[in-house]
């Protein structure tokens, strides 16, 4: 299908293309050259989708396309015309978190958080396609998401937890749970 | 301070969730990046593509008339106060007016309608250039004839640090055993995830500046400083920051060009760095030099100790004069000994700025001094464990250069790492090519004196609970970048009144509305930032009693509160909540708040440079490592990491061991892969994250940390701090490994599989040669 364009007063041509983002449907202008992860954050607003390198070394940018990780800085918004894109704010259902959210929330998995939407995005495909993985598996899976704080023990742990149905780790006690219990 | 200690808290020593976890997880959590205002513009800064230049001229007239440029400055439109982070040598302009001293050096600045229209803009600025000789080496910058970085400072000397403690050359003399080795340590950078950003904007004369910031009470102050403006008509306000690791510490180009910029349009204006951008403007770990003498008795006892180095400075300041006495004050800690000499000299060369990384000038000199302690006990035929236990610091002793030591379980930690690790077991039977090493760290809990010199306060907090009880917002300075001190600080605050975290709200690094707290470095929060919470909290605690006291008829010696319960020590069933007493306190008395303060201690001797290195309490810690080295390509397998610390008490487990576990990655990477490379023009050739190699998740070896039960008699609950100083054994552990498994010794950082591979290409050789003279 060959998209509307419109071109400027400077011979700048703009293609009017939709973006399925989350369940929702979005109708958007964009130069060829635009780059997906600009467009989820600067015309959407999604800025749970981060930036951190701008050249797809970091894994900051990830998001779902068609259910498998990309980083959205590597995909020009062009590409992701008409298919199904899943961002970090698509992830947790009516307030319910997915279980490697609940995971990462409760193994203490995210420090700063600026690799998290990532991470947890490139957990949840992995997950997806092999709800049993194996430590190297999970490894493997998020080894292009850099994340400068955490060394990954606890989010490797997180993940695999998650993929056991163990959200809750052993050494957990938030003050409402002992509260809850006297 | 309170010396009460108990085993069992309600809130405090339990992994509690973070505070701050759920917008973290769903992408709600919004980082300066992720900020818009009405009528923004977006900015840039063009650099120095020459590492030593002089500037000829400017030409901006061409990217002043590209359609949506709002405005170009350069050095003509900016105040020429010269600024830096360490007072004493303040030495960097917001725009180089004369000349460019590094590949990225700040030259002129635009504000426009795009992102892209500045990139468009920046390439119209003409800028002529007289390129000169530049100083990439800091081991012979200092020479004589050598060009100059900045012309004030002969032989491009920025610090000479000349200390000596005990009786030096008796010492030597009388020693049974005297060696010196040389390492070399490169330059790191820290490498936060998040991108420097910041947003400036004016209501009239008052500045507000939202910024990615490890201190918005030094941001404020050195911009306050820089424009002449009243601290208080200057507002930084810190959204989430993605990680700083010492990088974020002091103020950029973005946030002094921004100012300007915004002032000039009239509209908020968004900078950003790039990861090339935010590597060259750098403040990372400094490359350093590190000859080590040591003289010891036969039994291994450290006599003396002379450390003679030279750093890395880069073309500015920033906090290196810092860094450079903490390369020395920081290594008489873990180990005891009396007479102690440190000679430093910090070089300026034409290359980026170097700074504070995690563990702050600490881990490369350990690094030697771990490697060479290792080298000694190989001559003497001892232990590497033996002699480091031989030597390890107690509890109540004072280093040779006057820092107070109280908690002290370093010999304890070397216990743990032993029996963790199954090390005698490991030595004794040995497997070709693997090899165990040992090494041991410390730091402070928060530096003793503050960066600029002033008699304010380190710490300040208030509490304030709602009106109706069912709340308590806690309003602090303190800095969440990532290690966690929102949740901590909340913890302590529910802790010391007597309530529950759940009900915690925290608003924090906001400087119009929050007391004022140095911010994260050194490794502070914690113990100072924790201190003035458990006052702040307490007051409240006090009136809530008090309050009780009056409800309930009962005196207030009767009374207390935990867990949200107000209740009588002698009479059971006699109790109240603390919300229907927070809520009648409100109803009698109006808000109920509490606040409280923390400031050090008078520390320190009365040397040149001894303020740095002082802390009211010190963290202590050893690491042991085993590695494979295989034979054909130098490559090193880590086979396991343990590692026990010595922290005072644990305020939430989980967050304590994820500082380890970062600490040690950070650490790893330092060791074996981190460097930051320059051509022979001076230019980064590694400036991004495929090539800057740092650990992926598939590189990360099992790690165990434990930590010790113990307790800081000056710290809130007993706590003192892990975040830097779990990064200070890594290096030296590694180093020792290495050299066990291979019984020969790399002498610089990064230990790379090549220079492994070199090192037993050239032990083969000698081997072989000794063999042929024989036969």
């Amino acid at each position: 299908m060959l998209n509307q364009t419109i071109t400027d007063n400077e011979g700048v041509k703009r293609y009017l293309i939709t973006l399925n983002v989350n369940g929702d449907t979005h109708t958007v202008l964009v130069k060829g050259n635009a780059i997906l992860a600009n467009v989820l954050r600067d015309e959407l607003n999604l800025t749970g989708t981060k930036k951190g390198c701008e050249l797809g070394d970091c894994g900051s940018c990830t998001v779902l396309l068609e259910g498998k990780p990309v980083d959205s800085c590597m995909v020009l918004a062009m590409e992701a015309d008409g298919r199904e894109i899943t961002t970090i704010e698509g992830v947790a259902v009516n307030s319910k978190l997915d279980a490697v959210q609940e995971a990462m929330l409760n193994y203490t998995a995210v420090q700063c958080g600026y690799c998290t939407p990532g991470m947890v995005l490139s957990a949840k495909a992995l997950l997806t396609r092999n709800p049993h993985p194996t430590e190297p598996e999970v490894r493997e899976a998020i080894s292009g998401n850099l994340c400068r704080c955490t060394g990954y023990v606890h989010i490797v742990e997180a993940v695999m937890a998650a993929s056991e149905g163990r959200l809750v780790p052993e050494d957990y006690k938030s003050s409402k749970a002992e509260g809850e219990s006297a | 301070m309170s010396s009460e200690r108990k085993d069992e808290y309600k809130v405090i020593g339990h992994s509690v969730p973070r505070i701050d976890g759920p917008e973290k997880v769903t992408g709600a959590a919004k980082y300066t990046l992720d900020l818009k205002f009405p009528n923004m513009l977006y900015g840039k800064i063009l650099t120095s593509p020459h590492a030593h230049a002089r500037i000829i001229s400017i030409d901006t007239s061409e990217a002043e008339a590209l359609p949506g440029v709002k405005a170009v400055i350069t050095h003509e439109h900016v105040p020429t106060l010269k600024y830096g982070l360490s007072p004493a040598r303040w030495d960097e302009n917001i725009f180089c007016s004369d000349k460019v001293r590094f590949v990225g050096d700040k030259v002129a600045a635009v504000a426009c309608l795009d992102e892209s229209t500045c990139y468009k803009a920046l390439k119209l600025i003409k800028v002529e250039y007289e390129v000169l000789p530049a100083v990439l080496d800091f081991t012979t910058a200092m020479d004589e004839g050598q060009p100059l970085v900045h012309e004030e400072y002969e032989r491009n000397i920025n610090t000479e640090i000349h200390q000596e403690f005990g009786d030096v050359d008796k010492a030597f003399a009388e020693a049974y055993h005297v060696r010196t080795d040389t390492f070399i340590g490169q330059r790191t950078y820290q490498c936060p995830i998040e991108p420097h950003t910041a947003i400036s904007m004016w209501d009239n004369n008052k500045l507000t500046v939202y910024s990615s910031t490890q201190s918005p009470h030094y941001f404020q102050y050195y911009i306050a400083r820089e424009f002449g403006l009243d601290m208080g008509d200057v507002r930084i306000i810190k959204p989430f920051v993605g990680g700083g690791f010492g990088g974020k510490l002091e103020p950029t180009g973005l946030e002094f060009a921004g100012a300007v910029l915004a002032k000039r349009t009239s509209r908020p204006v968004r900078m950003f760095y790039d990861r090339a951008e935010m590597f060259a403007h750098n403040r990372g770990r400094h490359a350093q030099q590190m000859e080590i003498t040591s003289g010891v008795d036969k039994n291994g006892k450290i006599l003396v100790i002379h450390a003679n180095f030279k750093m890395d400075g880069g073309a500015y300041t920033s906090l290196g004069i810092a860094s450079a006495y903490y390369a020395g004050a920081l290594l008489p800690m873990t180990y005891e000994f009396d007479n102690y000499k440190f000679d430093m000299y910090r070089a300026y060369t034409n290359l980026p700025a170097c700074g504070a990384q995690r563990g702050h000038g600490a881990p490369q000199p350990k690094y030697a001094f771990e490697s060479h302690l290792d080298n000694v006990a190989k001559d003497l035929g001892i232990d590497p464990m033996d002699i480091r236990i031989l030597n390890a610091r107690r509890e109540n002793t004072e280093t040779p250069n006057n820092f107070k030591v109280n908690s002290c379980h370093m010999r304890e930690c070397l216990e743990k790492v032993r029996e963790m690790s199954d090390w005698d077991e490991k030595k004794k039977h040995k497997i070709p090519g693997r090899g165990v090493g040992v090494s041991t760290g410390s730091f402070v809990t928060g530096a003793g004196y503050p960066i600029y010199r002033t008699d304010l306060p380190h710490s300040s907090a208030f509490i304030r609970i709602n009106e109706d009880g069912t709340a308590a917002t806690l309003y602090t300075g303190a800095v969440e970048i990532g290690q966690g001190s929102d949740t901590v600080l909340c913890q302590m605050a529910a802790e010391a009144m007597g309530y529950r975290y759940e009900h915690m709200k925290i608003i924090a690094a906001d400087t119009e509305i929050t007391p004022m707290d140095l911010g994260a470095y050194a490794s502070r929060q914690t113990y100072m930032s924790g201190t003035a919470v458990k006052m702040a909290g307490e007051e409240i605690k006090k009136q809530i009693i008090e309050m009780a006291s009056a409800m309930l008829s009962l005196p207030v010696s009767d009374l207390d509160c935990d867990d949200g319960i107000v209740f009588s020590l002698s009479r059971e069933g006699k109790a109240l909540t603390f919300e229907e007493v927070a809520r009648k306190h409100f109803v009698l008395k109006g808000p109920l708040l509490g606040k409280g303060v923390y400031t050090p201690p008078k520390l320190g001797g009365t040397f040149k440079g001894a303020p740095v290195g002082t802390s009211p309490a010190y963290s202590f810690g050893a690491q042991v490592g085993e590695v494979q080295i295989d034979e054909e390509t130098g490559q090193i397998d880590v086979l396991g990491i343990w590692d026990a610390h010595d922290c005072g008490k644990v305020i939430n487990p989980r967050l304590l061991h994820g500082q380890v576990h970062g600490a040690l990655f950070m650490g790893m990477g330092e060791s074996c892969w981190e460097e930051v490379r320059y051509d022979d023009k001076g230019k980064i050739i590694n400036p991004e994250l495929a090539n800057y190699l740092f650990l992926t998740a598939m590189d990360m070896p099992p790690i165990e940390s434990e930590v010790l039960d113990t307790y800081e008699p000056t710290g809130p609950w007993g706590a003192k701090e892990v975040g830097e100083g779990a990064t200070n054994p890594t290096l030296g552990m590694f180093s020792n490994a290495i050299f066990d498994a291979m019984g020969v010794r790399v002498n610089s950082l990064p230990l790379t599989y090549e220079k492994v591979w070199r090192a037993l290409k050239e032990k083969r050789e000698l081997e072989e040669a000794e063999k042929n003279k024989k036969s």
